[in-house]
């Protein structure tokens, strides 16, 4: 099993990079971005398995990028973050395909808990 | 924008005005009584002046009804006091052209006229001959001792030699009665002059005013040119008095007058005139007598508009209290469905802005959440560091606080959206069965106990269950909120009608003021510590957006009931 790669995308820099600190001293492997473009090469590139992606972002916003994502690769499993938490953008993103939703602020154990489940998921995908 | 500020600027008005409404219930007292008095005023006003017009034009003829009668009786009446005064005059002229002085001045002859005079004609008293130049009685039949005496000086002797005939006024001479003198004067062919003379007794007035047959209470008389009685009357005095009422003693029609008497009584006189001699017929009759069957009319005119006008005011009084009530009523529909309107704009404005403060609070709260996270996650690590336990208590409040400002944005948010509403059927009783489940370690830990009245037959309603899961916890927690250890929550469930259905939930708490009542259903209204006020606004949103009501009854230190309606079968 290859080791777990996470991509973190979210337009507010301060949150991004933290929540990456907190998980990186969990022993995680985690890429950030911090845009839709950049976060749609990272995957191209990096091949995370789970990634962390913020809705409303400028540019791109997070829907499009999950779409983009699943058409790269179908089996990556993406937890929306929505600050917004408006349940349209969650059922939205469930038909999209992403494995789950979560609003903001975050419980960083709620967090790690569904992204060993999506990372399982993406496992059993295989 | 000038069609808000209007909208803006018409709503507060209105509210204001049923505010004003609201607050004073002397505004419709005063309405009341205007229209009361409006109304009366336009109904009595034509009744009052009906009756006036009925009243005096009845008054009209019913007097014309009596005149008439009276003019014709006192003209009746003159004519044959006129016709027995004349019929006199022509006997005595008679005589005088039947016979010669010298026949006449034959004391026996006249005798036997004079008696023939009064057993055929009534009223004749004397009879006497009287020189024409030297005025000496020459010959006199009758009762008294009036032979040879001399008339040449007194006026009535100058008015025969004058006139050639002779009515005399009523007088008492030597005779010391009432009476007249009736004299003609003849000439010869020779050129004496004489004139023959007789006494008429008044009496005969007497008999003529029985013969009309007036009431007790009516008078008649004959006054002379000068107003003097000419016969007794029974009210204003005896023969040869003056008369005290000013009757006009001249004229050749029948007149009418209306005046009081002594006592201030109303009478009503009707007189004519004699063409000769100048004597007036007066008859005098009370007003209350002859208007006897008028003011009984008047009696009964008088109850029947007293009745009808109290009748009306029963009447006005009824409807004006009907019609008031009513618009008190639907002025008061209007406040409330006012103030609904004023309660759904407020949540609805609140809605969009709790959406958008909650997401613009949530992103920097994420990072301060992250943050005090990433120095938990450090401090966890690194445990030898100094001042770590204060450090670690610090973090902890950090992060207690955020989670608590998530709370917030997360109700926040739970009250700004809008989910679709997916309808199922339900059994009520069963989902507040299945919502005590969650509530009851927290009913035993507070020893609180939960009654259950849920009606075995209640309808299955069209609603939606998750919303209304979320309305009972809400007020079950509320309810709980409010009482002590040991309190009573009662549930009841009920048929309201056939399309409604009726949840009542009553505790024995607190209660709450009716100030407070009518703020619980407003964003951020909150009396608990740490409550955000926004359980009951999403509450009453959530029932409406189902087609239902909610309503509260409190009381302070005896406990509040909150009635929930739901409709049977959805209408959205």
């Amino acid at each position: 099993m290859d080791e777990l790669k996470i991509l973190l995308v979210d337009d507010e820099q301060e949150f991004v990079t933290t929540l990456a600190e907190r998980l990186e001293i969990r022993d995680m492997n985690v890429f950030v971005a911090m845009d839709g473009e950049t976060a749609l090469t990272i995957v191209e590139q990096k091949l995370p398995q789970v990634i962390v992606l913020d809705v409303m972002m400028p540019g791109i916003n997070g829907l499009d990028v999950l779409e983009r994502i699943k058409s790269i690769d179908s089996r990556i499993q993406v937890i929306l973050l929505s600050g917004h938490g408006s349940t349209k953008d969650g059922i939205k993103g469930l038909k999209l395909g992403a494995f789950d939703f979560l609003i903001k602020p975050i419980d960083i154990d709620e967090l790690i808990t569904k992204i060993n489940e999506g990372w399982k998921k993406y496992c059993d995908s295989q | 924008m000038k069609i808000k500020i209007f909208e803006m600027f018409y709503i507060k008005n209105m509210l204001q005005k049923v505010f004003e409404i609201d607050s004073s219930t002397s505004r419709y007292d005063h309405f009341r009584r205007n229209i009361r008095i409006i109304i009366i005023v336009l109904t009595m006003f034509p009744l009052t002046v009906m009756a006036l017009i009925n009243y005096h034009q009845f008054l009209k003829s019913l007097k014309h009804e009596i005149i008439t009668p009276e003019k014709v009786l006192v003209n009746k009446t003159r004519h044959s006091i006129e016709f027995f005064l004349k019929e006199r005059l022509s006997l005595l002229k008679s005589i005088s052209h039947m016979y010669t002085y010298e026949e006449l001045a034959d004391i026996k002859r006249l005798n036997r006229i004079l008696y023939v005079l009064k057993k055929e004609f009534s009223g004749f008293v004397d009879l006497g001959i009287i020189d024409g130049n030297s005025g000496n009685q020459l010959c006199y039949s009758g009762p008294y001792k009036l032979q040879g005496k001399n008339y040449a000086d007194q006026n009535w002797f100058h008015d025969v030699n004058l006139n050639g005939t002779y009515i005399s006024d009523v007088f008492m001479g030597h005779r010391k009665f009432p009476h007249i003198a009736i004299a003609v004067q003849h000439f010869e062919k020779s050129g004496r002059s004489w004139v023959i003379r007789t006494t008429i007794d008044t009496k005969m007035f007497d008999n003529f005013i029985a013969a009309m047959q007036l009431g007790e209470k009516d008078d008649v008389f004959i006054l002379n040119k000068e107003g003097i009685f000419q016969t007794n009357s029974r009210m204003f005095g005896d023969v040869l008095e003056k008369c005290p009422i000013n009757i006009q003693t001249s004229g050749h029609a029948t007149y009418i007058l209306e005046t009081q008497d002594k006592h201030g009584d109303d009478l009503f006189i009707a007189y004519t005139h004699f063409n000769y001699p100048e004597y007036t017929l007066v008859i005098v009759k009370s007003h209350a007598v002859a208007l006897r069957t008028w003011f009984a009319l008047k009696s009964e005119l008088f109850w029947v508009f007293l009745i009808g006008s109290l009748l009306i005011i029963i009447v006005v009084f009824q409807l004006t209290n009907v019609m008031v009530n009513r618009i008190q009523e639907a002025d008061q529909n209007r406040e409330l469905a006012f103030r609904e309107l004023e309660h759904h704009r407020k949540l609805s404005s609140i809605g969009r802005l709790a959406a958008g403060v909650a997401h613009e609070i949530n992103n920097p709260m994420a990072i301060i959440n992250e943050k005090a996270g990433l120095m938990k996650d450090l401090m966890a690590f690194q445990p030898d560091i100094k001042y770590h336990e204060k450090f670690m208590v610090q973090i902890m409040g950090i992060l207690k606080s955020v989670k608590r400002c998530r709370d917030i944005t997360h109700r926040l948010l739970g009250f700004a959206k809008r989910m679709d509403v997916q309808i199922e059927t339900i059994d009520l009783n069963e989902l507040i069965e299945e919502v005590l489940s969650f509530l009851e370690r927290e009913a035993l830990y507070k020893n609180i106990e939960i009654k259950l009245n849920l009606s075995e037959t209640l309808s299955r309603i069209d609603s939606d269950r998750g919303q209304l899961q979320q309305v009972f916890l809400n007020i079950i927690n509320n309810a709980m909120a409010a009482i002590d250890e040991g309190g009573v929550i009662t549930i009841t469930t009920s048929e309201e009608n056939d399309e409604t259905v009726l949840t009542s939930i009553s505790d024995n708490g607190c209660g709450m003021s009716e100030e407070t009542c009518r703020k619980i259903f407003e964003p951020f209204f909150t009396q608990k510590a740490q409550g955000t006020g926004l359980g009951l606004p999403i509450t009453y949103g959530i029932i409406n957006k189902l087609g239902g009501k909610i309503e509260v009854k409190s009381k302070v230190n005896e406990g509040s009931t909150f009635y929930i309606y739901l409709p049977v079968k959805s209408k959205k």
